[in-house]
């Protein structure tokens, strides 16, 4: 083993020194710690790993690693990732979001990154509320969730994102907690080492505008079964479970989607023959 | 125009209903006729079913290469007559044009008839049933090529190519047809007078715009594509997908255009060449993450087929109404690149230029190409090769230390790392941010970042590619993009009217080349050209640059093509005053 090899990686060599523009006690630093733990674990160098992100409180949290960052459009992030991780097989991509950039704003690629399994990790911090925009109801918040912009409730029924990833071709599905950034580290640590498409839904609280999220840390327990490879029973259980379950709940086996690039068998200039006359 | 005396240019439709197979017997004759040494064109014309509806192939055939379709039809050649009237605008007829017509598929539309063009009969189908596996357009093919004078063996030559595979009875089949038609051709006695082919077409290529584009992008080196289809630009996606299999590249489906769009740019911030093609609806929902692009500063190209809008419109027919989207669209301060081909034959050359620029200047480049370009199949040069190729400006070790993604720059183009590269890890971001890439709201990093944005597109050397300019007449034709041949063919008639003239035609949309501009129309009269509604190009150009002299317009929304005699009057009016 050379030198460069033995020498052990540590979560802060994947922390850059960028302070996080979150507020005091909010569930994303211990998502940020449990990124950072992973990567160490992982042991892939930062130069070979892409944080990608959207737009909301948790996809600013590229610039807070040391790895490659694309903090980009609301909505996008899995089609920017997905693009890079096509390009780029060699790499380890992240994909990082929240309940209203995942779910919302881009929840037609949240279906067809499932559906395309190509070999990422989409982690989903949510906290069930539009944290950035000052509070205002996701896909993901209870229905009589009272704010401005939908007082007394949506009415309407929340979404569920790891059903919705089971029915949609997801080949691992977890979900975790943020205050337990050990336990979410391991699963971040294998849903990157599972082949194709792996969620990982964070629960992690907005301690600013959905202070009942406190109890949250009451209401977690692990999942009492080990994960199954059906993905109709995984959906059963998740359907029936109280949400508070954390574990990982699906580990499928479909061979991952990454189109592959080709060797390049032509010349470019082979490329002309089919237009002679 | 009548038939005496032979012309350079001749035009023949072929014309029929579902299945009828007319735009197959016109590209055969293209094809057979390029073999002959003409050069020559095929636009499709159809209706709006998505299968089995009327359809009409406009073949233009010239001892010289042709950019546009011609101002008449020489010769109509119906299968069947049935619906023909949707296209009697299109054929442009006249007293000198012959209508050819099964009198088994129906009664020649009045609206045809009221040019006063001529009539015959030729009973296809009645003839096409006296040939074991016989068919109807075949023989609709050979009265096409009697009557602009191609052999049967120059026909068959195509044929046997395209239907060899399947046996020798489909091959004679199609022979006994081909020769049918012709003979009824000679019956008829009114041959088209096409001058003579100069030059055999061997080496010459068959292509349309979206093939030519498609092989520019791979020419300048673009490995990742991603695709949605959409109207008129699905073919060129098409043809990427095993193009870029050969080479070593991949091509993606998109779930929409907000995916193809981010996920050319997540493989470009990889380090690979990439593109996307769409229409003006996708265009539109691909204009946010183009702002992205420009201020992450990663290199993208996006080729937009233009079609008649807004909204849906009309997708298939061709229009130049996107220039303000694709100029103006972005939100705040965000300058990249748009060009503009000038003809099928350039959709190569502007598309590897195109990614050239993309590369070079890590910006997004649009790519203006339109239905006309991108659909009409057409006889060419071969396009020459040209050195143009990506090349992006990554980090040497010295840069790597202290490493800073967004470095202000002389030419305001900072090398990017690129994932893999230790000590360039960087974070890319939309949000305004500062030299070394971290998010920030300062008045100077936002100053800095915009001036570097615009400073590294405006100090560019673009070259004399900037535009086509051609004659040193007195009166501009000004005009781009797939007009350039329409203008280009009225110039050399109304030179030849004793009205001098001369064509220029930006190839560099934007930025545009002000002084360079403005020196080409110095001292002229100015007639704008282009094919929209509300005169797109020639606001742009008021708003850019002081229009010296006198300065006209002609502009109007497709679906029809503004044609070379169109442009002729607009001059000899202008003239005459």
């Amino acid at each position: 083993m050379s030198v460069i090899e033995a020498i052990k990686l540590k979560p802060r060599d994947f922390a850059s020194d960028v302070k996080p523009v979150w507020c005091p006690g909010c569930g994303d630093y211990h998502v940020l710690m449990s990124v950072t733990r992973a990567l160490a674990a992982l042991g892939t160098p930062p130069e070979r790993v892409a944080v990608v992100s959207g737009i909301g409180c948790s996809s600013r949290i590229p610039a807070y690693t040391n790895c490659y960052g694309f903090h980009g459009v609301h909505g996008r992030s899995l089609a920017l990732g997905t693009g890079l991780k096509v390009a780029r097989p060699d790499l380890t991509v992240l994909v990082m979001s929240g309940d209203g950039d995942g779910f919302s704003i881009g929840g037609n690629h949240f279906l067809h990154a499932c559906r395309r399994n190509v070999d990422l990790t989409y982690v989903v911090m949510d906290n069930r509320v539009y944290g950035m925009t000052k509070g205002q109801p996701s896909p993901t918040t209870e229905p009589d969730w009272d704010s401005a912009l939908a007082p007394g409730g949506t009415g309407l029924r929340p979404f569920h994102p790891l059903v919705i990833a089971l029915a949609s071709g997801a080949n691992f599905v977890a979900r975790a907690f943020s205050g337990h950034p050990d336990e979410t580290a391991r699963i971040i640590v294998e849903a990157v080492r599972h082949p194709g498409f792996s969620f990982v839904e964070v629960l992690s609280p907005c301690v600013t505008f959905r202070p009942d999220q406190s109890e949250w840390k009451d209401l977690v327990h692990a999942a009492p079964v080990e994960a199954t490879d059906d993905p109709a029973r995984a959906a059963r259980r998740i359907m029936t479970d109280d949400g508070f379950n954390i574990g990982v709940l699906y580990r499928g086996n479909r061979p991952p989607g990454t189109p592959q690039a080709g060797a390049a068998e032509v010349d470019v200039a082979e490329l002309d023959r089919e237009f002679a006359i | 125009m009548t038939s005496t005396g032979a012309r350079d240019s001749a035009c023949v439709a072929i014309v029929g209903s579902g299945g009828a197979g007319a735009l197959t017997a016109g590209s055969i004759l293209l094809e057979a006729a390029g073999k002959a040494g003409w050069y020559g064109l095929m636009t499709r014309s159809v209706g709006p079913q998505i299968r089995g509806g009327e359809a009409a192939a406009f073949v233009r055939l010239s001892t010289h290469p042709v950019e546009c379709i011609a101002d008449r039809c020489d010769a109509v050649i119906a299968i069947d007559w049935r619906k023909a009237d949707r296209f009697a605008d299109e054929f442009a007829l006249d007293s000198g044009s012959l209508l050819v017509g099964d009198p088994r598929g129906g009664d020649v539309p009045e609206a045809l008839l009221r040019s006063g063009a001529a009539t015959a009969e030729v009973p296809m189908k009645e003839l096409a049933k006296g040939i074991e596996g016989g068919r109807p357009n075949m023989i609709a093919l050979g009265v096409a090529a009697g009557l602009v004078g191609l052999s049967t063996e120059l026909v068959m030559a195509v044929l046997e190519k395209r239907i060899g595979s399947k046996g020798a009875g489909a091959v004679a089949a199609s022979r006994a047809a081909v020769e049918i038609g012709l003979d009824h051709a000679q019956r008829i006695g009114r041959p088209i007078a096409l001058a003579a082919a100069e030059g055999a077409g061997h080496g010459r290529w068959q292509i349309t715009g979206n093939e030519a584009a498609g092989l520019g992008a791979v020419r300048g080196g673009v490995r990742f594509a991603a695709a949605y289809p959409i109207t008129p630009a699905t073919e060129l996606l098409e043809w990427l997908t095993p193009a870029l299999a050969k080479v070593g590249g991949v091509l993606v489906q998109a779930e929409d255009e907000l995916a193809s769009v981010n996920m050319i740019i997540g493989s470009s911030f990889g380090g690979t060449p990439s593109l996307t093609a769409t229409s003006g609806p996708g265009l539109a929902l691909m204009i946010e993450a183009l702002g992205l692009a420009t201020a992450s500063e990663i290199p993208i190209v996006v080729v937009d087929v233009m079609r008649a809008g807004p909204s849906t419109g009309i997708p298939t027919k061709s229009e130049q109404s996107d220039l303000n989207i694709a100029v103006h669209g972005c939100h705040g301060d965000a300058p990249h690149i748009v060009v503009a081909p000038l003809s099928v034959s350039d959709c190569v050359f502007t598309t590897q230029w195109a990614v050239h620029l993309a590369e070079a200047m890590q910006a997004p480049a649009i790519v203006l190409s339109d239905q006309f370009l991108g659909q009409t199949l057409a006889v060419i040069d071969p396009p020459a090769p040209v050195a143009f190729l990506a090349q992006r400006r990554v980090p040497d070790a010295a840069a790597l230390a202290g490493y800073q993604r967004y470095k202000l720059a002389a030419d305001g183009v900072s090398p990017m790392a690129l994932p893999g590269m230790a000590a360039g890890q960087y974070t890319a971001d939309g949000l305004t941010h500062n030299e070394k890439g971290t998010p920030s709201s300062r008045t100077s990093d936002h100053r800095d970042q915009l001036d570097k944005r615009r400073d590294k597109l405006t100090g560019f050397a673009y070259g004399d590619h900037w535009a086509q300019i051609e004659g040193d007449g007195d009166l501009v034709l000004l005009t781009w993009g797939s007009l350039t041949g329409a203008a280009r063919e009225a110039a050399q008639r109304l030179s030849e009217a004793g009205v001098a003239t001369r064509l220029v035609a930006p190839r560099l949309i934007a930025p545009l080349q002000v002084d360079r501009l403005q020196e080409a129309i110095a001292g002229r009269r100015v007639l704008v050209i282009e094919q929209n509604h509300s005169g797109q190009l020639y606001r742009y150009l008021r708003s850019m640059c002081d229009l010296p002299g006198e300065v006209r317009t002609l502009y109007r929304p497709g679906p029809q093509p503004i044609r070379p005699g169109e442009i002729c009057a607009a001059a000899q009016a202008w003239r005459s005053q």
